[in-house]
Order: C-alpha cells, then sequence, then structure tokens
C-alpha cells in the first residue's frame, strides 16, 4: 500500500434489494487531490460515499481508509475515525434547530473540550472562510440553497478534516453559486491540503478543478483520468457522458419487455 | 431574558408542578397520614357469612380506625371465611376474648369490621384467632324472616283479619 | 386462484414485514438507551426535550383534565342523586380519574401532542439528511437525538398525569360542591376514605410510566424507520397516533386485570 492512497476500494460488490449497485469495483483516492467520481444519475454515486463513511457495510471486498480497514473495526472506532472525516450532503444537512453559529460550532462542542471564546473564535474563522460570517447568527430556514451548502462546508472543516466528501455540491445552484463552490472547494484543497472526493455529474465545474477523475455506469468503473484524458477518450460510453448527447451506449428508451415495433404488430 | 433560560426555568416548575401534584394525591386526594404507613400485626377470625366485605374494608373499634383486611380465605373442612385482619402496632391491647362483626356503614354502604373488646386479662398476639364473630347482616335474609314472622304471628292470632292479608301472606299460606 | 396465492403472499410478507420492524424498535431501544451519552450533556439535552414533550403538552393536558373531571361531576351527580348517595361523588370521581380516566387519557393526549410532534421531527431529521450528517460527524444520532427523547418521555408522561388527576378532581368539585351543593366535608372524607394511596394513586402512576414508554419508544421508531419523503413523514406520524393509542388501550386492559382484576 502506498502511503499517498488516502482510501483504497478493493473488488467491493453492493447489493440493494436483489439491483448489483456496485459489481468488483476498484478506487484509489489520492491523499492531499481532489478525485471526482462522475457518473450518470442513479449509478449509486452517494451510495458510494456512505460505503466510504461507513454508514452502509459492503456486500464484498473491502475499504481501507488511511490503514484503517473499515470492515475490521469497532463502532467506537469508527465514530472516532469519522470526526476526521468532513461531509458536505446535498442538502446542506443543517440541524434546522440550531442557528447557523451553533451549526457549525456543533462538532466542536461534541468531540472537544474548548472553551467557548475559543470556539467562538473558530467558528468566526471557518463562517469567514466560506464568506457568511455576517449569517451566523440566522437559522437554516432563512438562508439559501447555495448559503446553506456554504454553512455545511463551514461546518465540515470545522475540525480541520484529513478528507472531504461532496456529495453532488453543484446540483441545483445558479452559477454564480456554482463558481463559488467551485473556487471554495479548490482553496480548501490547496490551502488545507485535504484529500477531497467530489461526487458530481456537472461535468464542466468538476473537470475544471478535479485531478483525477472515475467514471461510474452500470456498478463499473468504465473510465479514469485526468479531464483532458477522459474528455478525449475515444469510447463512445465516455464520449456520451462527458459530451452530454442524449443517444449512445445509454439508450434514450427505458428498456420494456417488448419492443415497439412488437407492441404495434400486436396491436394489430 | 435568553430563550435557553427560560427552557430551563418552565422545565423547572413543570418538574415542581409534577411534585406538587404528587403531593396533592397523597395527603388531599388519598388522605394519606403518617398513620398509614404504620406496621401491622395480623389476626384471624371465622365467619359464616361474610356478605360484601372485601380486602380493604376498614377495621374499627368504636367507630376508629384501627386496622384493615388484607385477605380473604376460604377454610375447606369448616366451611367458613376466614378473615385476616391487619392491626395497627401500637394498639397491642386487644383481649382474647375481643368479638369481631361485620357491620354496614348506613342501610346501603359498605362493609367493615366492627371490634368489641371484652375483660380478659391476655391479649391478643400475631396469628391469634378471634373465636366470638358475628356474620353480616344479610339484608334479603332478614326481611324474609321478618316476614316470616309477621305471617306466623297473624296465623296465630286468628283468622279474622282474612280480609286484610297482605299478598306475602297468600304466599306464605299457598 | 392466483389472485389468492397472491394476497397469501402478500399477507405473508406483510406479516414477515412487522416482525422485521419490532426487531428494528428493540434494538432502537437497546442501542439508545445502552449508550446514554455523559451525564453532563445528557441533562441539558435532556431539560429541552422535557420542554419540547412536557411543558407544551401542559396546556392541553390541564384542559381536557379539567373538562373531562367536569363532566364526571354532572353525570356522577345525576346517577348518585337518584339513590340519595351524592355524598359519595368524590370518590366515584378520584377512583375514576385516578385508576383509569387519568393514565389513558392523558396518554392518549400525550400521543396525538407529544408523540406525533416526536414522529415528525425526527422523520424531518432523517429526510433533510440531518442524522445522517450527524453520524457523518463522528456523533451517534441515537446517543445525542434518539435517547434524550426517549427519556424526556418516560419522565414527562407520569408528571403529565398526576398534573392531569389533580385538575380532574378539582375540576369534579367545582362542579359537584361548587356549583351543585354536594356538601364539601363528606365530598373530601369519602374521597379519602376510599382512596388508598398504595393501591389507586400508585397504580395510576405505575400504569402511566408504562404508557409513556410505549408512547414514546412507538413514536421515536416510527420517525427513525420512516421512509425520508414527506409522504413517509405524514405515513409515519399516522402510524405513532394509531400504534400508540392502540398499544394503551390495550395495555390498560391488562394492566387493570393485573392490579385490580382479583377482586
Amino acid at each position: 500500500m502506498f502511503k499517498d492512497h488516502f482510501v483504497e476500494i478493493r473488488h467491493l460488490s453492493f447489493k440493494r434489494e436483489d439491483k448489483l449497485i456496485f459489481n468488483d469495483v476498484d478506487l484509489t483516492i489520492n491523499r492531499g487531490k481532489i478525485t471526482a467520481i462522475m457518473g450518470p444519475s442513479g449509478t449509486g454515486k452517494t451510495t458510494l460515499l456512505k460505503l466510504i463513511g461507513g454508514q452502509l457495510k459492503p456486500d464484498q471486498g473491502e475499504i481501507t481508509i488511511d490503514g484503517n480497514n473499515l470492515s475490521n473495526i469497532s463502532r467506537t472506532q469508527l465514530f472516532k475515525l469519522r470526526e476526521r472525516i468532513g461531509m458536505l450532503f446535498q442538502s446542506g444537512a443543517l440541524f434546522s434547530d440550531l442557528t447557523v453559529f451553533e451549526n457549525v460550532a456543533f462538532p466542536m462542542r461534541e468531540h472537544t473540550q474548548l472553551p467557548n471564546d475559543i470556539i467562538n473564535d473558530l467558528v468566526s474563522m471557518k463562517l469567514q472562510a466560506v464568506g457568511l460570517r455576517g449569517a451566523k447568527d440566522l437559522m437554516p430556514s432563512e438562508l439559501s440553497g447555495g448559503m446553506a451548502r456554504r454553512v455545511a462546508l463551514a461546518r465540515a472543516i470545522a475540525l480541520d478534516p484529513d478528507m472531504i466528501m461532496y456529495d453532488e455540491p453543484f446540483t441545483g445552484q445558479d452559477p454564480i453559486t456554482k463558481g463559488v463552490l467551485v473556487k471554495l472547494i479548490k482553496l480548501l484543497n490547496d490551502s488545507l491540503n485535504i484529500t477531497s472526493i467530489l461526487v458530481s455529474h456537472d461535468v464542466q465545474e468538476t473537470c475544471s478543478i478535479a485531478d483525477f477523475i472515475y467514471l461510474i455506469a452500470n456498478g463499473k468503473v468504465i473510465g479514469s483520468g485526468t479531464p483532458s484524458e477522459l474528455m478525449n477518450n475515444p469510447s463512445l460510453q465516455i464520449r456520451q457522458f462527458m459530451q452530454g448527447l442524449p443517444d449512445g451506449p445509454v439508450p434514450f428508451h427505458y428498456p420494456t419487455q417488448q419492443s415497439y415495433h412488437e407492441a404495434m404488430l400486436h396491436h394489430e | 431574558m435568553p430563550q435557553s433560560k427560560i427552557i430551563d426555568i418552565s422545565v423547572g416548575l413543570f418538574l415542581l408542578a409534577g411534585f406538587i401534584a404528587f403531593v396533592v394525591l397523597a395527603l388531599k386526594i388519598s388522605g394519606l397520614t403518617s398513620e398509614s404507613w404504620q406496621n401491622t400485626y395480623s389476626v384471624y377470625a371465622r365467619f359464616e357469612n361474610i356478605g360484601g366485605l372485601k380486602t380493604r374494608s376498614k377495621v374499627t373499634i368504636g367507630g376508629v380506625t384501627i386496622g384493615k383486611v388484607s385477605d380473604i380465605q376460604f377454610d375447606k373442612e369448616r366451611y367458613q371465611a376466614i378473615v385476616t385482619l391487619d392491626v395497627f402496632e401500637d394498639i397491642d391491647n386487644l383481649t382474647t376474648d375481643t368479638s369481631a362483626a361485620i357491620l354496614t356503614a348506613g342501610l346501603l354502604g359498605e362493609k367493615y369490621i366492627g371490634l368489641t373488646p371484652g375483660a380478659d386479662d391476655t391479649f391478643l398476639e400475631s396469628g391469634d384467632i378471634i373465636e366470638d364473630t358475628q356474620s353480616a347482616l344479610i339484608l334479603e335474609e332478614f326481611i324474609g324472616r321478618f316476614l316470616f314472622k309477621a305471617v306466623q304471628k297473624r296465623n296465630d292470632s286468628g283468622n279474622s283479619s282474612a280480609n286484610n292479608t297482605s299478598n306475602a301472606n297468600i304466599d306464605e299460606n299457598n | 386462484m392466483n389472485n389468492f396465492l397472491m394476497q397469501l403472499n402478500q399477507f405473508r410478507n406483510n406479516i414477515t414485514e412487522s416482525l422485521a420492524a419490532i426487531g428494528r424498535a428493540a434494538l432502537l431501544l437497546i442501542q439508545s438507551l445502552w449508550f446514554i451519552p455523559d451525564s453532563k450533556k445528557i441533562i441539558s439535552l435532556l431539560i429541552k426535550q422535557i420542554y419540547q414533550e412536557g411543558v407544551l403538552s401542559l396546556l392541553i393536558i390541564v384542559l381536557s383534565g379539567l373538562f373531562i373531571g367536569m363532566v364526571i361531576g354532572l353525570e356522577g351527580y345525576n346517577v348518585l342523586s337518584g339513590f340519595g348517595s351524592e355524598s359519595a361523588l368524590g370518590q366515584m370521581i378520584a377512583l375514576s380519574i385516578l385508576r383509569e380516566l387519568g393514565p389513558v387519557v392523558a396518554a392518549l393526549l400525550f400521543a396525538g401532542r407529544a408523540g406525533s410532534a416526536l414522529t415528525a421531527e425526527i422523520g424531518h431529521m432523517k429526510t433533510t439528511e440531518q442524522l445522517a450528517s450527524m453520524e457523518m460527524m463522528g456523533v451517534d444520532p441515537l446517543r445525542r437525538i434518539i435517547a434524550p427523547r426517549l427519556l424526556a418521555g418516560f419522565i414527562s408522561l407520569p408528571i403529565l398525569t398526576m398534573i392531569f388527576s389533580v385538575v380532574g378532581i378539582w375540576g369534579g368539585y367545582l362542579v359537584g360542591v361548587r356549583w351543585l351543593g354536594v356538601y364539601e366535608g363528606s365530598f373530601w372524607s369519602n374521597m379519602q376514605a376510599s382512596v388508598e394511596f398504595g393501591e389507586d394513586v400508585f397504580n395510576g402512576i405505575i400504569k402511566s410510566l408504562v404508557f409513556g414508554f410505549i408512547v414514546t419508544w412507538i413514536a421515536v421508531f416510527q420517525g427513525y424507520d420512516s421512509k425520508p419523503t414527506s409522504l413517509g413523514i405524514s405515513n409515519a406520524t399516522t402510524k405513532t397516533v394509531v400504534f400508540s393509542s392502540l398499544a394503551i388501550l390495550a395495555m390498560d386492559f391488562i394492566l387493570t386485570a393485573l392490579m385490580f382484576g382479583d377482586h
């Protein structure tokens, strides 16, 4: 095992209600890099993050995070490990009964014995980093979607984690917010040397910051490489996704029991 | 005042209200006094008929509660009821010839046991049996007996007043 | 025939699913109570939850208790005065409220007010990934969210029930003594003569402890086990109220039979 592999996934298989979501998948996430996991909707990208976070257990294969094999560690060790991992959920997942300030302070209050004035300073710093120090007394319901995601990001970096997982950070955001988030992810990665896993299907934004991309479809890794390598990949499947073509190896029509032509024949 | 202070105070008041409610239930509603927690000793009494006596019924002397009925069993050999009376410990001078009667509070009220102390020098101890008992007054039997006697009297004094005989009288004659 | 087999199959699936749900509920209970957070944190979490579940239910409990007591006072007077024994009114009001109406009605109201709110709150936290994000922060939601809510429910309902009983008896007193003119002395003395603290009051409190346990458990589990959608939350809330009410009434019968059934 190389020291610069933060996460290693070997022979991962995962089933949900008889549907095979991952079939013998191998992935490596390098330390200090932004690794993007891309693929069409419904390919289980979020499931992959939950597997890495230990919220789901794989049916086969193993996941190793910084030398800890998830299938061998206890519940307590898992929770200890999670303190070093930040995760940005798609919806932000801010605690709706706490203010912005308390949301960011939450992990600090839970995991450290820091006195109040230090927590005060730290939270202000984190909020400053995402540009929302002025919003600290607002409730999550008063925030826009983009602001909620930035607060969630501040919360994710509250304990200075070694790794952050971003679950669809750009989905449903306006271009300005997308730009802000792209800049923030890049900035955090560079300045704090945080390992980042970025799950997304926004090709443009992802390609602009990712160091390495895995492309997943139908439970398999169908391609991997740097953004420019993938863009110029000759494979039809990869081309369809990266360039957003409506028809190709992923068919436009959802498969039916009988073909359209047969159906018409039977009708007559 | 900050929100969290208000919450703390209202929860404190809530718990206090619960405690007060508990005290009210104990003192005002169940009339609990230090007397209710007194230690007791058990004596037994046999009755031919206990009527409507129940466990938890009062045991009194001269109308003052001195204990309660804690158990009612059936004696298979003598075909009698055995009633266990829990008497307060400080009432330690019940004479051995004390008599027990099952009485009724008011005409239709609940049954309770009334004790009448005797003149012996020795006192009842835990596990002793009260021999002198008087069964419950069963209203139906009482009325039946009364009517029967009335009819007999009337028959004895002759049949002159036949016109006035009550229905009961006719039934009896038939 | 095929239809029948399908129904049979469906029935079997339903039973398996119900059993699985009971298993998950038991696991939730054990896991959350086994790992209660450290004492310093649990106190402040508990206070917040007792506020949510207990203090906020107080108004409906007090009002309902008052009205129920007043109705029993009125009805009881009408029945008892027919036998000329109005003086037994206090006894009738106190026993019916302490033994049955207090614990049961307070628990039903608690299920409707606090139970459904608990389910909706936890379901909402699940839907918006708050529970998952907490888990990913290395904070166990069973300890942080579920355990204090369970404990607060266990504590709140018995207190609410005692308050309900006191207010209910006071309502009966208002109607019976103040309005209808039952003699006050006999009202209280008859009540005190017939109400046994160890039996009537204490058993009522035991009942409310059991009900509090059941209602909070059902509410918390339904929220935690709900489908993470709006429809899922509303279904779970309905289930909480229906299941809790049924469980309260069934348990009430069982407990009454055990406590007072032998005479």
